[in-house]
């Protein structure tokens, strides 16, 4: 029973051992002590989508799991997703159809899009909406965030 | 905002946990988190102590018992939805599940979080209290099993002491002929819904048997329309519509009037029973 916990977890493929107050959340953690500012502190109450990260390979809201909790875990974050080319044919999409303009939803936009791909190869719009409906944009009308991701789903099941 | 300061606590097992929340009377579970953490954040709720039990390994397995499908506390939402055994032993679950918040947020959040948290517009309390379940509860003095009926006691408020830990969420399994139905409105899909209905029903022949409708987000409990339930018995859907009047009693607030949640719960009503006739899912 611990106001400050220490932790052993991969981010990003490298192992991070940190000291950690308990109430501090897995967004803030990542942002605060690694300098990940990728993902971003919207809402802090889980509505906003903008905190997404994976955690063993799913994706979680950032802000609504304390940082306590990743021992032994698996983080992944926009940055490391983007460095790994994970994603660029999402990137790519949202940029080519301008599928972001202040950017600050992007990151959790492209985590919960790859997801739905990952688990769904051919969704359809309405599919994606509701995939996505966890994410806020205040910005684009979401029109062209579901153009980019439909037409990133049929070139990916072409490649397959 | 940030959380008050609190310490954290990893339980080991059940016993463990038990005796971590008696040492700390301002302690609290913390499961999946997903409405936990909100309430911290938010400075509703402040405690000393959070109990981890995400680690305590026998909460997590979706067993079948008899005539009974028993549903571990930490079951997430996503094992659920993706778990055979719920989709074919009680599909009224089933089809509650994708209604429930964002797939992010359905990966962390737990079935028995669900159901200890009570809170009126969610799904899960109202589907137990259709299927006439049961929710198994450890504590110090040892095991016991509570019906939904006695277990949901008002707003956020539950059977369950203030020592005390949901294991086990049970619900009978499908019987032949069972019916179920399953309809909420929502302004965006997985928000809480403004109003909403889970029911089951016994078909015989064109007519349904035994109906129990429950709504959720219309009171401070899910609650059971019973005057509704009688009317459809007997085969008066606009019986049933117009009964709805007696049974549900709902409040204003800021995302509907009562007059606008009313006339909701009889198109729900409508959407639910064809649902219920077909023996189709949702």
């Amino acid at each position: 029973m611990n106001d400050v916990v220490e932790i052993t977890l991969t981010v990003n493929g490298e192992e991070v051992r940190e000291r950690v107050e308990a109430r501090k959340s897995l967004v803030d953690f990542l942002r605060e002590d690694l300098a990940l500012t990728g993902s971003h502190v919207g809402c802090e109450h889980g509505v906003c989508g903008a905190c997404t990260v994976r955690v063993d390979g799913v994706i979680v809201r950032g802000c609504l799991m304390l940082a306590a909790q990743c021992d032994g875990c698996r983080v992944e974050t926009i940055e490391g997703l983007s460095d790994a080319g994970e994603i660029a044919d999402l990137q790519a999409a949202f940029e080519a159809r301008n599928a972001l303009q202040c950017g600050f939803c992007t990151p959790g936009m492209l985590l919960t899009a790859h997801d739905l791909l990952e688990n769904e190869p051919a969704p359809d719009r309405a599919r994606i909406r509701v995939h996505l409906s966890g994410n806020y944009c205040r910005c684009t009308g979401y029109q062209a965030i579901v153009d980019a991701v439909e037409a990133v789903a049929q070139e990916r099941s072409t490649k397959r | 905002m940030k959380p008050s300061a609190f310490a954290y606590a990893r339980a080991r097992s059940l016993d463990h946990a038990i005796e971590l929340l008696r040492g700390e009377p301002e302690s609290r579970i913390l499961a999946g988190g997903q409405s936990l953490m909100p309430t911290l954040n938010m400075r509703l709720s402040s405690p000393r102590l959070l109990v981890d039990i995400n680690h305590i390994h026998a909460l997590r397995d979706i067993v079948r018992r008899g005539d009974w499908l028993e549903i571990g506390a930490l079951v997430r939402h996503v094992q659920a939805e993706e778990a055979p055994d719920v989709a074919a032993l009680a599909p009224l679950i089933a089809m509650a599940l994708p209604h429930i918040a964002h797939p992010a947020i359905r990966n962390r959040g737990t079935v028995g979080g669900s159901i200890a948290l009570a809170d009126p517009a969610a799904e899960l309390p109202a589907c137990i209290l259709a299927l006439d379940g049961e929710i198994e509860i450890a504590g110090a003095g040892g095991q016991r099993r509570v019906k939904a009926e006695q277990f949901f006691k008002g707003l956020f408020e539950t059977a369950l002491g203030p020592h005390e830990v949901l294991t086990k969420v049970c619900v009978p399994v499908v019987r032949a002929g069972e019916r179920f139905g399953f309809a909420e409105l929502a302004r965006r899909h997985g928000d809480y819904a403004l109003v909403g209905l889970a029911a089951r029903a016994q078909a015989e022949g064109s007519a349904l048997r035994d109906p129990r409708l429950v709504f959720f987000g219309v009171a401070a409990t899910p609650v059971r329309a019973r005057a509704a339930e009688a009317r459809l018995a007997a085969a008066d859907l606009n019986g049933a519509v117009a009964a709805l009047e007696r049974d549900l009693q709902p409040a204003d607030d800021v995302h509907a009037s009562a007059a606008a949640r009313r006339h909701l719960a009889g198109v729900l009503l409508r959407r639910v029973v064809a649902q219920l006739r077909e023996g189709g899912r949702a």
